[in-house]
């Protein structure tokens, strides 16, 4: 965060883990699941490649199980590091099995969206794990179990319009881009500059879908005292 | 003056010639029958030829057909009682879906879909098809409705793509989608869904989300329009004849890739060639599936469209 002006760096899924999770209780699941060229979109293949290199990441996701505060959560942490965040099928099915994980232990799940939509070399597999993770949360809710969604820069496209808008709760950092399609894209169709303060975090709750913008230095705090008033008595 | 595509020009311009010949023989009684017939066949070779190896990019052309039968179309001719329902309850009626409630093969159905318009007027109306958030949760209103009373849910799917603007972002264009999807993930009721046209991102999965997902022959479903990807990948919207051909969007496609269970078959050239047989065609199509769904438990249904869209895309 830049002490002057107080602005939130986008932060790689490792920092996001330790900065949340409770230091050393972090279990990755899918570590080897990896992202293939399936419809030999030209260029995909290198870009993969390249992505893994840079960011040591298989994929644009990293899942796993943790405590937070002392509470035992499914985590799924996106990466913008990787091709922007995009969700291709292994993030989604890792997104989805998490979910799965979180159903099965009985406890909270907890995400943090950073994406900026669909993975367009992935065609409409991309489009279908918008699908495959709304149902995989859907399950959760039905069965009554927390789900928390933390939006953090930028939440858009595909990932916003499918699990990380369908939070419990939905918590935003502060200036987070947040919307369906994407500023450049509306400019561009309606052929005008978009106010100030278009699509960020405090936009999105002022109009009534976000519950709260909470800065990062107060983010692992939230998260504990949400997760102490849905603990089960047991 | 019907939208002839440049591909398409050789066939007109033989069936044109045959319309001349044949008035040409009926007017000076002269017997041209041979001619006729050769031409004729020379006509239904070339056709065969160039309808069964559509381009992707040609696909998308005939899938946008003006004349092409939108989701009112098909209500009327497959609907008996329909009685259209408006409004999201919350902000307004999104004229870029219709929906409603009516009689189809034998049952009560719940019937939503994207509607395009006929003509520049009507489609500033609706939007070119594509739907705001209060389309959205007008579609949502009448999924949970038709869960209330226990109908089974038909969608036709045929837009762009979700609209794109200051208002749908407003009011929550991505949180709109995400709820659909959840819905139709969880929808106690089996889903039918039918893809008449093009379905192109967020805005046609919000309604394209089922147990059993149809696709006409010809028409098209894609992560975003090849326009919007060519934007996104090259930042030129020009390109979107590339895009078409790399995003692996055609009925073949999808069907190959597990992402559709079915492909109705359209009249040669495209459903606006004979509307009324490719009614028939979807029609016979979407009742069969409708039937088997509805035999099956409740339960069950909703395992089986679990798994079914966990399993898309695993490797």
């Amino acid at each position: 965060m830049c002490p002057k002006c107080a602005h939130h760096f986008r932060l790689t899924a490792r920092e996001r883990l330790e900065i949340t999770l409770d230091p050393e209780t972090f279990h990755e699941f899918d570590a080897e699941l990896e992202p293939k060229d399936i419809l030999a979109f030209p260029g995909y293949g290198e870009k993969l490649a390249k992505a893994q290199e840079q960011t040591g990441l298989k994929e644009a996701v990293v899942t796993g199980t943790g405590t937070i505060g002392g509470h035992q959560v499914v985590i799924a942490v996106m990466d913008t590091h990787f091709i922007m965040g995009s969700m291709g099928t292994v993030v989604g099915e890792k997104v989805a099995r998490a979910a799965d994980q979180a159903l099965e232990r009985r406890v909270p799940f907890v995400t943090f969206a950073a994406s900026g939509g669909a993975r367009m070399q992935e065609g409409i597999l991309s489009l279908m794990q918008m699908a495959k993770t709304a149902a995989a949360v859907g399950r959760l809710d039905r069965a009554g179990l927390l789900y928390l969604s933390v939006l953090t820069d930028p939440t858009m496209g595909g990932v916003s319009a499918s699990f990380a808008f369908l939070g419990d709760i939905i918590l935003a950092e502060p200036g987070a881009l947040i919307g369906f399609a994407g500023p450049r894209v509306i400019e561009q169709t309606i052929r005008q500059k978009l106010p100030e303060g278009f699509q960020r975090a405090e936009f999105l709750q002022e109009h009534g879908f976000v519950d709260k913008v909470v800065p990062r230095s107060q983010l692992r705090q939230t998260i504990i005292t949400i997760l102490d008033l849905h603990a089960r008595g047991d | 003056m019907p939208t002839v595509f440049d591909f398409e020009k050789p066939i007109y311009e033989l069936e044109t010639k045959i319309a001349e010949l044949k008035q040409f023989s009926a007017d000076k009684e002269i017997d041209l029958s041979q001619e006729i017939e050769s031409l004729e066949r020379r006509v239904s070779e070339l056709k065969r030829k160039t309808y069964g190896n559509l381009s992707p990019w040609q696909k998308v052309l005939i899938a946008r057909h003006p004349e092409r039968l939108g989701a009112r179309d098909y209500i009327e001719r497959f609907c008996t009682d329909f009685i259209e329902l408006h409004g999201d309850r919350a902000f307004g009626d999104d004229p870029a879906v219709v929906g409603g409630i009516g009689r189809m093969n034998g049952y009560v159905v719940t019937v939503v879909g994207h509607q395009k318009g006929r003509g520049t007027k009507e489609n500033l109306v609706r939007n070119f098809g594509m739907i705001h958030p209060e389309g959205c949760r007008k579609v949502r209103r009448l999924m949970r409705q038709a869960e209330k009373f226990g109908r089974p849910l038909v969608c036709f799917v045929d837009t762009p793509g979700a609209h794109c603007g200051i208002g749908a972002e407003e009011r929550g264009q991505a949180e709109a989608i995400a709820r659909n999807l959840m819905a139709l993930s969880t929808l106690e009721v089996p889903v039918v869904v039918a893809v008449i046209g093009e379905g192109g991102s967020g805005g046609a999965l919000a309604l394209g989300m089922g147990d059993r997902v149809l696709m006409q022959e010809h028409a098209v479903f894609s992560v975003s329009s090849p326009e919007a990807c060519a934007s996104i990948i090259w930042k030129d919207a020009g390109r979107a004849r590339e895009a078409a051909e790399m995003l692996k969007l055609t009925a073949q496609d999808l069907l190959r890739l597990g992402v559709i269970d079915a492909i109705v078959p359209e009249p040669l050239g495209g459903v606006h060639r004979d509307p009324e047989q490719a009614a028939a065609l979807l029609r016979e199509a979407l009742f069969h599936h409708l039937d088997e769904l509805m035999r099956l438990d409740r339960q069950e249904l909703l395992q089986a469209r679990y798994h079914k869209y966990r399993a898309i895309g695993n490797l």
